[in-house]
This record gives structure tokens, C-alpha cells and sequence, in this order.
């Protein structure tokens, strides 16, 4: 397994935000995190990324541990988008990637930056300041600045949120494409349900910081007898703790 | 520690100052602006105090030093608050960046950012007051180096209490400084203080730096263990401060809040 989580658990105070998670990733696969708001996701993801310490468990990335092994040879390999965080806005688009292209120590950033700027159709508002840029034009950005690296792992947390339909679709497909070509292990926490199904390989549902299931969408589907996943997750979501 | 990744992080700092000509003007304004409200006064002191009379502008001169360790901790602080508000800290956190190589950045660009204040003003208060804190002479550079060390070491903590505090803790970097001053003995003799106030500013580097700054302007003489004496102090100071900011960081991981730190 690529990445592996083991006992996984993060407790603030008196808050249980994630409890006892166990799951692993294959090499190339795309693992869906779903799961309603406050659900232990993201404190799942700042534990993989190192932002935040374990309470208890391990974090395995190619049978190394994050905690133990050097920080920066780990994040070398490892990258991440999300709504939620911003590139600096008073920079350029360029001058963002070529910032970033040098914090991830990219050997040929000028031809780096260009290959990855036409793929994701960056070019036109190259030199525009990051924080002028429609909300498509910044989550594109912001997904060329977790490819800059060519990451093994990719972290996307929720990365068509606020798009509008003709976006959402051109980031889904530029996703599905990148992970044809450069194999790429992702995880993918999202609440487009429809997003879920045409990217994850199989998904993990949490809910109060524990997973309550795990499979491909079609055997949660069929497990749950519902019609679509979107159906499912309002299931378990609202219902109570089925199976782990 | 590598340097490509150090002149990553100072090169996004140089972006933002090169991309607004407000940031440049506001580096330069207010050092400019001490400059002429401390040359009056001084020149106001000039004239009326005997204590003075020997020599024109240590008060500016003060100014100016004191002004460069305002600039350069300010700096620090500034640029790590720019990550927060512009939500970019959990981007610079998950890139393979060491702690060491973010403090060597911030630490080399604070001395850019204060010195485009700086040598400005000292250079516009020599024809406008007949005063030039280059008459220090190869003294300065030390007096400097530890005002620049010190400046860095506020930084660091202030810096470490963002990391502990979160954003709240913005009003405290703005204010750090001033808590400081009064103990500093930068505009007067340290036997103005208390005698128990001054058994704490000698813990304080600043209190040697501006003491033999006045020493050389009024007595001609420079005593170079006084300055060792301050470089020490300061140099103390400053692995104080790393170490608060490599525990303040452990500490946020620990809390969670390096994740989610911003507005």
C-alpha cells in the first residue's frame, strides 16, 4: 500500500475529531473522503500533509512514517489543493507558480510552469495579480501550483466547490486525465457526490471522526439500496453508525 | 539548509514589495518622517541642553538606530502576517521547506526591507540637520548587527505568538517594540532609570548598543567589549527566539491550527 493510516486518532481538549481510522491507498488509485461537515476530514488530511500531530496512530507514505522520517523529503512528493487556501494575492500568476516551482526545487521550472500553464489554460491571465482572478481562474491556479511538483500523492479537498458547471467539468476531466498520465495517488474530499463517482476508485464515508463505511461507490450503493451515492450519503449521513 | 528554497521565500517578499509602489513608499515614509520630527527636536535639544551641547544629533542618531531595529522586526513580523492574511500559510507549510531555511528567509529579507527605510533617511538627515550616523564610523556595523539580531529575535516571538495565538495575537506584534523602549535607554542615560529598572535593561541589548552609541558621539572613544558585550546579549536573545518559535510550531501542530490559520 502507498499510503497507509493505522489507528489514526486526534483528540483536542475534549473533542474526538478523528477516531481510530484505519485505511489505506493503493499506488495510482483515487480514494474519495466523504462525510458531512465537521465529520473529522480535514483534520484527517492536516495529519496526512503533518500540519497537524497524531494524538495516536500512524501515517505511512511508502512505508515511511511523517512523523519520523525527514519532513521535507516526504512533502517533496506530496502535494495539495483546496478552496479553502489562497496563493498570495498580490503576486502574479507567474510569479506565484515560479515562487512555489522553487520552494518544490523543480529543475526546469521555465518549461515546468509553461506545460503545466497551457494544460490547465492558465496562459491568458498569466500576468494578472492572483487575487484579480475569477474564482475558476484562482482554482485553477491553485491546482497547477499542487502540480508544480508532479506530486506522487495529491491532496484535493473539495476542488470544484464554487464552480460553475462548465468548470467544474473541465477541472474533473483535467484531473482524470493527469492521473492517466502521471500516476498519481489522490485523495479526493468532496461533497459532489456525482464528482465522487466519476474519479474515486472507492470512497471511505466518516461521520463523528469514525468511518462507518468503505468500498466502491457501486457496492455502497447496492449495500445501502439506494439509487445513486448522493442518496447514500444522506442515508448514513442522517442515520446511525452502520458498519466500519 | 538550501539556499534555493531561502531565496524562493525572500524572492515571493520581493514580488509583493516590487508589485506596489504604496509598499515602497510606505517602507521609506515613515523612517523619513522620524527623521524630521527627531531633527527638530533634536536641534531644539542642540541648542538648549548643556548635556547636548558637545554634540549635535545623538538624539537623531538614536532615532536612526533605533529606527532600523523598528524596521527590521517589524519586517519579520510583517511578512509572516502577509502569509496569514493572504491565507497562504497552510501552502507554505505543506512545501518541503525547513523551519531553519523559513527563518533564514525572513531573517535576510527583514535586513532588505528595513534598509530601503533606512539608509534613505540617514542619508536625507545628513544636509537637512548636519547629522550622520555614519560618523559612528566601523563601529556602527556591530551596533547594527546587533540591533539587526535583537529586531530578529522580536520578530521570532512575536512570530511564535501568532503560531500560539493565532491571528488575535496581530495587535501584540504592532506594540512589541514599545514595551521595550522605555527600558532601552535609547533617547537618555541609563542612570535616568530606577535603580531596579536599570538591573533589567542591562539584560536588554539595546541598553549597551545606545550607551556606547552616546559614548562614541560624546566622548570620541569607542569601547569594543561594551559592543562584544551587546552582540553577545543579543546573540542569546536570538536562540532564545528560535527555540520559542520551533516549540510555538510543535505546539500549533499539536493544536491543529497551523491548518486553518487566517482571517
Amino acid at each position: 500500500m502507498f499510503i497507509q493510516i493505522k489507528n489514526l486518532s486526534k483528540k483536542y481538549k475534549d473533542t474526538l475529531a478523528v477516531n481510530n481510522i484505519n485505511f489505506s491507498i493503493e499506488k495510482n488509485k483515487t480514494l474519495g473522503l466523504l462525510g458531512p461537515n465537521g465529520c473529522g476530514k480535514t483534520t484527517s488530511i492536516g495529519m496526512m500533509l503533518g500540519l497537524i500531530k497524531p494524538t495516536s496512530g500512524e501515517i505511512l507514505i511508502d512505508n515511511k512514517n511523517i512523523e519520523t522520517f525527514k519532513r521535507d523529503e516526504i512533502l517533496n512528493r506530496i502535494n495539495f489543493a483546496s478552496p479553502y487556501i489562497e496563493l498570495p494575492k498580490k503576486l502574479t500568476v507567474r510569479q506565484n507558480l515560479e515562487v512555489y516551482g522553487r520552494l518544490y526545487g523543480i529543475k526546469d521550472l521555465k518549461s515546468r510552469i509553461n506545460e503545466i500553464s497551457e494544460d490547465l489554460d492558465i496562459k491568458s491571465f498569466f500576468n494578472r495579480k492572483t487575487g484579480e482572478l475569477s474564482s475558476g481562474q484562482k482554482n485553477r491556479v491553485s491546482l497547477a501550483k499542487s502540480l508544480i511538483n508532479k506530486p506522487e500523492i495529491l491532496f484535493l479537498d473539495e476542488p470544484t466547490a464554487s464552480l460553475d458547471p462548465d468548470i467544474g467539468d473541465f477541472v474533473r476531466t483535467y484531473i482524470q486525465r493527469y492521473r492517466a498520465k502521471n500516476q498519481v495517488t489522490v485523495l479526493l474530499a468532496s461533497h459532489n457526490m456525482s464528482e465522487v463517482e466519476r474519479l474515486c476508485d472507492s470512497i471511505i464515508m466518516m461521520k463523528n471522526g469514525e468511518i462507518i463505511d468503505r468500498g466502491t461507490c457501486e457496492e455502497i450503493i447496492k449495500k445501502h439500496g439506494r439509487n445513486n451515492l448522493e442518496e447514500t450519503f444522506l442515508k448514513l449521513a442522517r442515520g446511525k453508525n452502520e458498519s466500519r | 539548509m538550501n539556499l534555493g528554497k531561502i531565496y524562493a521565500l525572500a524572492l515571493r517578499h520581493l514580488y509583493l514589495i516590487g508589485n506596489s509602489l504604496p509598499r515602497i513608499i510606505d517602507l521609506i515614509y515613515w523612517p523619513t518622517v522620524q527623521i524630521f520630527l527627531w531633527g527638530f527636536i533634536s536641534k531644539f535639544f542642540t541648542l538648549n541642553s548643556d548635556y547636548y551641547s558637545n554634540t549635535v544629533g545623538i538624539i537623531l542618531t538614536a532615532a536612526i538606530l533605533y529606527d532600523f531595529l523598528f524596521r527590521v522586526s517589524i519586517s519579520f513580523n510583517m511578512m509572516f502576517l502577509e502569509e496569514i492574511w493572504s491565507r497562504n500559510f497552510t501552502n507554505l507549510f505543506i512545501a518541503p521547506i525547513k523551519l531553519n531555511e523559513i527563518i533564514a528567509s525572513l531573517t535576510l529579507t527583514a535586513i532588505l526591507r528595513a534598509l530601503i527605510g533606512m539608509v534613505p533617511a540617514a542619508i536625507i538627515a545628513i544636509p537637512l540637520f548636519g547629522v550622520s550616523v555614519f560618523a559612528l564610523g566601523l563601529p556602527l556595523l556591530f551596533l547594527l548587527l546587533s540591533l539587526y539580531l535583537f529586531g530578529v529575535t522580536l520578530g521570532l516571538l512575536v512570530t511564535s505568538g501568532l503560531l500560539r495565538f493565532g491571528p488575535s495575537f496581530e495587535n501584540i506584534a504592532w506594540a512589541s517594540l514599545f514595551f521595550l523602549a522605555p527600558l532601552g535607554c535609547i533617547y537618555y542615560p541609563l542612570d535616568i532609570l530606577p535603580i531596579s529598572l536599570q538591573f533589567v535593561a542591562k539584560g536588554l541589548p539595546l541598553v549597551h548598543i545606545f550607551e556606547e552609541m552616546r559614548n562614541i558621539l560624546l566622548n570620541d572613544v569607542v569601547n569594543y567589549f561594551d559592543i562584544f558585550k551587546a552582540i553577545s546579549i543579543s546573540i542569546l536573545y536570538f536562540v532564545l527566539g528560535v527555540i520559542v518559535f520551533y516549540v510555538s510550531f510543535f505546539g500549533a501542530k499539536v493544536r491543529g491550527t497551523l491548518i486553518n490559520m487566517g482571517e
